[in-house]
């Protein structure tokens, strides 16, 4: 590792006052389990890192009705797999941070982490997608809002400006169920090899509030457009979860790696998007009082 | 580029002035002599290097020395019960749940911080808990009995 200053602001007005003054060579650091492993490795070198752990303002989780869940952009996959707010209003986000590296990597590991090294595989991405989750970004000019998927630009290319951070996730309140499944060769402790979102309620017998995210099947976590559009208003039977798990297998443009060869993601987005669609009709029709 | 910090380890507080660069790992075993805690794979993947950080189990080759000034560290030298070995380390001895050893002391440290959580944790449990620790001469079976031992559900 290149030396580097190491400043730990007590407030968010600090921290964004330093990453103006620091400039180009500073960066951001929160649990550093992807940073410091890029740092140790060569891959990056900055003269100034700055952390982000002690501004309070981006800690906690809290509820509202009408806004939903804020979640600080500093919170733990810890803190965010034991949430009680987030397993009342989003078991589908303890569920996905469970499965998420190990104990160890959760203590230390960051929400807004996850979410800005921009990896097309981070978990967090695809459930905060089909939750409609907005990503509240701050800078000099102030704050400004975006769709999650707006904020993912391409492989560790994120919408943030420079001097801008990510302050906090918004997940507006939801109705409707979500599910994420993660195919990984191990339980834990592996990076998806293609990980599907799907979010829906079913009212009155129709499919409504469709979304559907997949993960490391293109340079971004994407939607998959065309499946929601079928499914969206309908009655979901058999052959049109398939041809809709269909859709989002040719949605995709997945890569060859070590991980998996891009037939091979293809047709596991394909049997995930009918699994989780499966899983989510069924658990919404018991729901409905059917 | 240099810091000072605090930090207490195992009771012990601590004035350390320490390269920006140096790990919380680095510290413990280079500074301080505490060679229970093993560098490995030096990139969070083992678990031999897990300490408890304010009480929870991290991997201590992840974290920046200067980002812990402050904080209260334990390791597994610090585990004590009167003059005797901890529980989980006596249920390590008992079931066999040692084989090199090369992994123990991380897989201790993970067990105690589970078993600090849930008094009675369940098999499944018990194999998340230490989903990150590593055993290469494969002995997990008799890690996890080591661990309900430990626990007082030992059958
Ligand atoms: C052993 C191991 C297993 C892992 N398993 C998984 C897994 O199963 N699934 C998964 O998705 N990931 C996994 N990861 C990757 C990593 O742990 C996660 O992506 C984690 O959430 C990153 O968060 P962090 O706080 O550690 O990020 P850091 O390393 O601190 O930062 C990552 C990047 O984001 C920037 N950044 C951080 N916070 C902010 C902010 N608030 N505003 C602007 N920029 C910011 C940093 O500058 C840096 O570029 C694993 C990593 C390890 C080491």
């Amino acid at each position: 590792m290149q030396p580097f200053e190491y400043h730990s602001p007590r407030s968010l007005p600090e921290a964004l006052r330093l990453l103006q003054e620091l400039g180009d060579g500073a960066r951001l650091i929160a649990g550093g389990t992807d940073l410091l492993l890029r740092m140790k490795q060569g891959q990056l070198a900055p003269r100034a890192l700055i952390d982000l752990r002690r501004a309070a303002e981006l800690h906690g989780i809290s509820f509202s009705p009408e806004e939903g869940l804020r979640i600080g952009a500093a919170v733990t996959l810890r803190e965010l797999q034991r949430s009680p707010l987030v397993r009342d209003h989003c078991p589908c986000l303890c569920e996905t941070a469970s499965w998420m590296a190990s104990e160890q990597v959760r203590s230390l590991a960051t929400v807004g982490g996850n979410l800005c090294n921009a990896s097309p595989a981070a978990d967090l991405a695809p459930p905060l997608m089909v939750l409609d989750a907005q990503a509240v970004l701050v800078g000099p000019q102030g704050e400004r809002r975006l769709p999650v998927e707006a904020f993912f630009l391409g492989p560790g290319q994120t919408a943030l400006d420079r001097g801008e951070l990510l302050k906090e996730v918004l997940v507006p309140p939801t109705p409707g169920n979500a599910l994420y499944l993660k195919h990984a060769p191990r339980a834990f402790m592996d990076i998806a090899v293609v990980g599907v979102a799907v979010h829906l309620r079913m009212e009155r017998g129709l499919a409504r509030a469709v979304r559907i995210a997949l993960g490391a099947v293109g340079p971004t976590p994407l939607r998959a457009g065309p499946s929601e559009a079928l499914l969206e208003g309908s009655a979901p039977t058999a052959s049109l979860l398939e041809e809709a798990a269909d859709l989002a297998a040719r949605a995709c443009s997945p890569i060859d790696d070590l991980r998996g060869s891009a037939w091979y993601r293809r047709r596991m987005v394909r049997v995930l998007t009918r699994r989780a669609l499966d899983r989510l009709c069924a658990a919404s029709l018991v729901g409905e009082g059917t | 580029m240099k810091q000072v910090i605090h930090l207490t380890v195992n009771g012990d507080s601590h004035e350390l002035y320490l390269d920006t660069r140096r790990t919380l790992l680095d510290v413990l075993r280079n500074e301080l002599g505490l060679m229970g805690t093993h560098r490995s794979c030096d990139a969070g993947d083992c678990g031999a290097c897990t300490v408890l950080l304010n009480d929870l189990p991290v991997t201590s080759c992840l974290v920046l020395a200067v980002a812990c000034d402050g904080a209260q560290v334990l390791t597994v030298e610090g585990l004590r019960c009167g003059d005797g070995l901890h529980p989980v380390q006596q249920a390590l001895v008992e079931t066999g749940g040692i084989q090199c050893g090369f992994c123990t002391p991380g897989m201790v440290m993970s067990a105690v911080a589970l078993l600090g959580e849930k008094r009675r944790p369940s098999e499944a449990e018990i194999r998340a808990a230490l989903a990150g620790n590593l055993c290469r001469c494969t002995g997990y079976g008799k890690i996890i009995q080591a661990v309900q031992r430990a626990a007082g559900e030992a059958t």
